[in-house]
């Protein structure tokens, strides 16, 4: 495994995509950057320079509010794309700034972080209008992860019926996988591994991730689970063609995108 | 006749005046609560000296429990009393009216000419019945009762009263229950029994009732303090020995006498807690060592690394190195204090943790599945059998985490199960079964196992056995599936898989549909 230091530079040029091409979801190579707003409320003030500069190398314009009032007030008041709000945070809870927000009309996704480790925590941040929900203490290449993921949640990928990565295919309502005019005959659970991986195309998505999103589960898998899954799925989505398109990123996840795109 | 009509008032006054004989009879009885305040007067004076010698728990008690017994034998003996005078009263009116009734015939038939006449015969022989019919200036026509209570004679009615026989000389006075009779022309009639015997009789047992009430108190008072005093002595042994283990060592136990008794059962109890409570703290101060053992070793490693990598030379190629083995390390720290917390988390109880309908099977299915290429890759043929819905409550990420672990641990202990064995390829299974209200899940492999030994050990904290001390893992899983089972009321079971490890997770099946959360 490599270090999530490595893994920022390394991901840093790869960005979501262009957020008007909305006729298809397909990888770029990122150059187009669409830099993000980000608005980050943290009261610790190492963990919020960290935070903040390893955001901005990744290429985002990022903004520090230090307790929950200040930032409450900021997140009312500018255009943020995302949200990163401490649990516990002076002045106001980071549960009940989040729910003032929703309360208010604000529906900037957010994501929440929390050092406590309650078995529930994570649905009650949910509850409280968060859209994702990452604990303390964390890799950085999860945070920016999940942050582009959810950024990218505002593009319409929901209402796809078909995913296209170069000349693979999915047929979300078929449940159908082509590559090339090719059939590829996929399990249930490879088909929604598949779906969320081109849904993200172009992004990096962690062994968490695809856990929560794929598996319905929270917790961590002590051995490389994940990584069978995603290598299985890859033997049948690029084997035998001379472009792949799986690729695993060091340190941080997998990413299905075109590179020749 | 003339005379006749009377017999009739007369015959209603005896029935009235009956009644009344019995009233007292009643008022007799009464006399007995006196003589219960006597006995618990004398209860009181023992009290007081006891109060001076002992104020001890025995005293006390004994003296409790004399009260009580007191009370109730008192209430017993008050009732018999009660009884016999009833009965002894009646007996006695009983025949006085039918000797009345005799008298009354005679009378209706020749009056008081007859009647005296029928009186004198009968007192001529010796007999236990009292006659005397006088006339209206008091002086006795016939009978055999000399002096009377003054006024005796002066109103009808049954009555108690005090006479003199004729056969007796000297001035002595017996008691009689007497009935008299108005008759027309002022004559009166007197008939009654002497029961001056039966009095005696009474006075004698009443007496002998009050000795026995004394010396039950002393005897009482006495065998109480003694028997109290054996068994407050047990209980004071055992304070006394709990008084050591407080103050010294907790290897310390209550002596058994070998009764088998009620203080027998709870020496053996306090021994079970004392046994229990070494226990916990054996295991506390193991713990303690582990976490000092493998989170120090990891952070000591951590710390050394980084140290060399700032000693040496300045490469840059070697500090990234460095850094990237700090982060791995560090990771690896963060998922055991995880795990740990989530283990206390868990045995800490319900509180932060929603339970809902989980169906097992479906969770087992799930996870199962979410293994089945790891497996396949380590060459172990995974094979589920879960097809009856089963629902619990619970928690399922917990229950999803504990049957991750399960799985987790029978591949890292059970893949090499084929080793000199050449079955040709091992097996995990994975049965999810209802058994009498109880969910099943069922992890078996084919590895070396677990000793019997060794089961209860391996569930603890940071416990892994010697031989695989050298392979990764914090020891921590089958920790965590323990306190998953024990916070949804249920029970992790290591038994033989004949040969390999079957892991039992059992918990309490719930009633109702099968509805997933």
């Amino acid at each position: 495994m490599a270090s999530g230091t490595e893994r920022s530079t390394e991901r840093s040029p790869v960005s979501v995509a262009d957020r008007s091409n909305r006729s298809a979801i397909e990888a770029r190579d990122g150059l187009c950057s669409a830099a993000m707003r980000i608005l980050v409320i943290e009261d610790d003030f190492e963990a919020a320079t960290f935070l903040v500069k390893g955001l901005r190398e990744a290429g985002h314009v990022v903004e520090l509010a230090a307790d929950g009032e200040a930032g409450q007030a900021l997140a009312e008041g500018g255009d943020y794309d995302i949200l990163v709000i401490d649990r516990m945070l002076p002045k106001r809870d980071g549960l009940s700034v989040v729910s003032a927000l929703r309360a208010h009309g604000v529906q900037t996704p957010a994501l929440i972080l929390s050092a406590l480790g309650e078995v529930d925590d994570r649905v009650r941040g949910l509850r409280a209008g968060g859209d994702d929900y990452l604990a303390k203490p964390y890799a950085f290449s999860e945070l920016l992860a999940r942050i582009e993921a959810l950024g990218r949640r505002r593009s319409p990928a929901e209402g796809e019926t078909v995913l296209k990565v170069g000349d693979l295919e999915l047929d979300r309502l078929a449940h159908r996988v082509t590559r090339g005019g090719r059939a590829i005959p996929v399990q249930p659970r490879e088909f929604r591994l598949l779906e969320y991986l081109m849904k993200h195309a172009g992004q990096v998505v962690t062994r968490t991730m695809l856990l929560e999103n794929v598996w319905d589960y929270h917790f961590d898998p002590q051995t490389n689970v994940i990584d069978v899954h995603v290598s299985r799925l890859r033997s049948k989505v690029d084997k035998g063609f001379d472009r792949p398109l799986l690729h695993t990123i060091r340190g941080a996840g997998y990413m299905i995108r075109d590179a020749e795109a | 006749m003339v005379d006749a009509p009377p017999s009739r008032p007369d015959r209603t006054a005896f029935g009235a005046d009956r009644l009344n004989g019995g009233s007292a009879g009643h008022d007799i009885a009464r006399g007995q609560p006196a003589e219960r305040a006597g006995s618990t007067s004398f209860l009181g004076r023992a009290r007081r000296t006891g109060y001076g010698l002992l104020g001890s728990t025995a005293f006390r008690l004994s003296l409790i429990y004399l009260a009580v017994f007191a009370f109730f034998s008192g209430i017993l003996i008050a009732y018999v009393y009660w009884n016999t005078q009833v009965i002894f009263y009646g007996q006695l009116v009983d025949t006085i009216e039918a000797e009345a009734q005799g008298l009354a015939e005679q009378y209706r038939i020749g009056g008081v000419g007859r009647l005296v006449q029928v009186v004198n015969s009968r007192t001529r022989s010796p007999t236990n019945t009292l006659y005397l019919v006088s006339d209206r200036d008091g002086t006795a026509l016939a009978g055999n009762v000399s002096a009377l209570t003054t006024g005796a004679l002066e109103r009808s009615g049954l009555m108690q009263i005090n006479y003199q026989p004729y056969e007796e000389a000297e001035d002595r006075q017996h008691q009689a229950l007497v009935h008299v009779f108005m008759l027309p022309g002022d004559y009166r009639l007197l008939v009654g029994r002497d029961i001056e015997e039966r009095q005696r009789l009474i006075n004698l047992l009443t007496r002998a009732t009050l000795w026995g009430i004394a010396l039950m108190i002393v005897l009482g008072v006495g065998g109480g303090y003694y028997v109290s005093r054996r068994v407050l002595a047990r209980i004071e042994a055992i304070s006394d020995t709990s008084r050591t283990i407080m103050h010294g060592d907790l290897s310390e136990r209550v002596r058994l006498t070998g009764r088998g008794d009620e203080f027998d059962r709870l020496a053996e109890n306090l021994n079970a807690m004392l046994e229990r409570i070494e226990q916990l703290m054996h295991g506390f101060k193991e713990v303690s060592d582990n976490i000092a053992h493998d989170l120090k070793t990891p952070l000591t490693r951590l710390r050394g690394r980084v140290e060399a990598a700032l000693r040496g030379a300045p490469d840059l190629a070697a500090y990234r190195d460095a850094l990237e083995t700090t982060i791995e390390e560090s990771d690896r720290l963060i998922a055991t204090f995880n795990a740990l917390l989530m283990i206390a988390r868990a045995e800490a109880g319900h509180s932060g943790i929603s339970f809902a309908p989980v169906e097992l099977s479906a969770v087992a299915c799930d996870v199962a599945e979410l293994y089945e290429p790891l497996a396949e890759e380590t060459g172990v043929a995974l094979c589920v059998t879960a097809d009856t819905p089963v629902t619990i409550n619970g928690n399922r990420e917990l229950i999803g985490q504990a049957i991750a672990n399960l799985l987790d641990n029978a591949l890292k202990y059970g893949a090499d199960g084929t080793d000199g064995t050449g079955r040709g390829g091992a097996e995990i299974t994975v049965a999810v079964t209802q058994v009498a209200g109880a969910a099943e899940l069922v992890v078996g492999d084919r590895g070396p196992g677990v000793p019997e030994a060794d089961r209860d050990h391996v569930v603890e904290r940071f416990a892994r056995l010697e031989d695989s001390r050298s392979r990764p893992g914090a020891g921590l899983g089958l920790s965590l599936v323990a306190a998953v089972a024990r916070l949804h009321g249920g029970a992790l079971r290591l038994e033989d898989n004949w040969p390999g490890l079957r892991a039992v997770l059992s918990l309490p099946a719930r009633g109702g549909s099968a509805e997933r959360e």
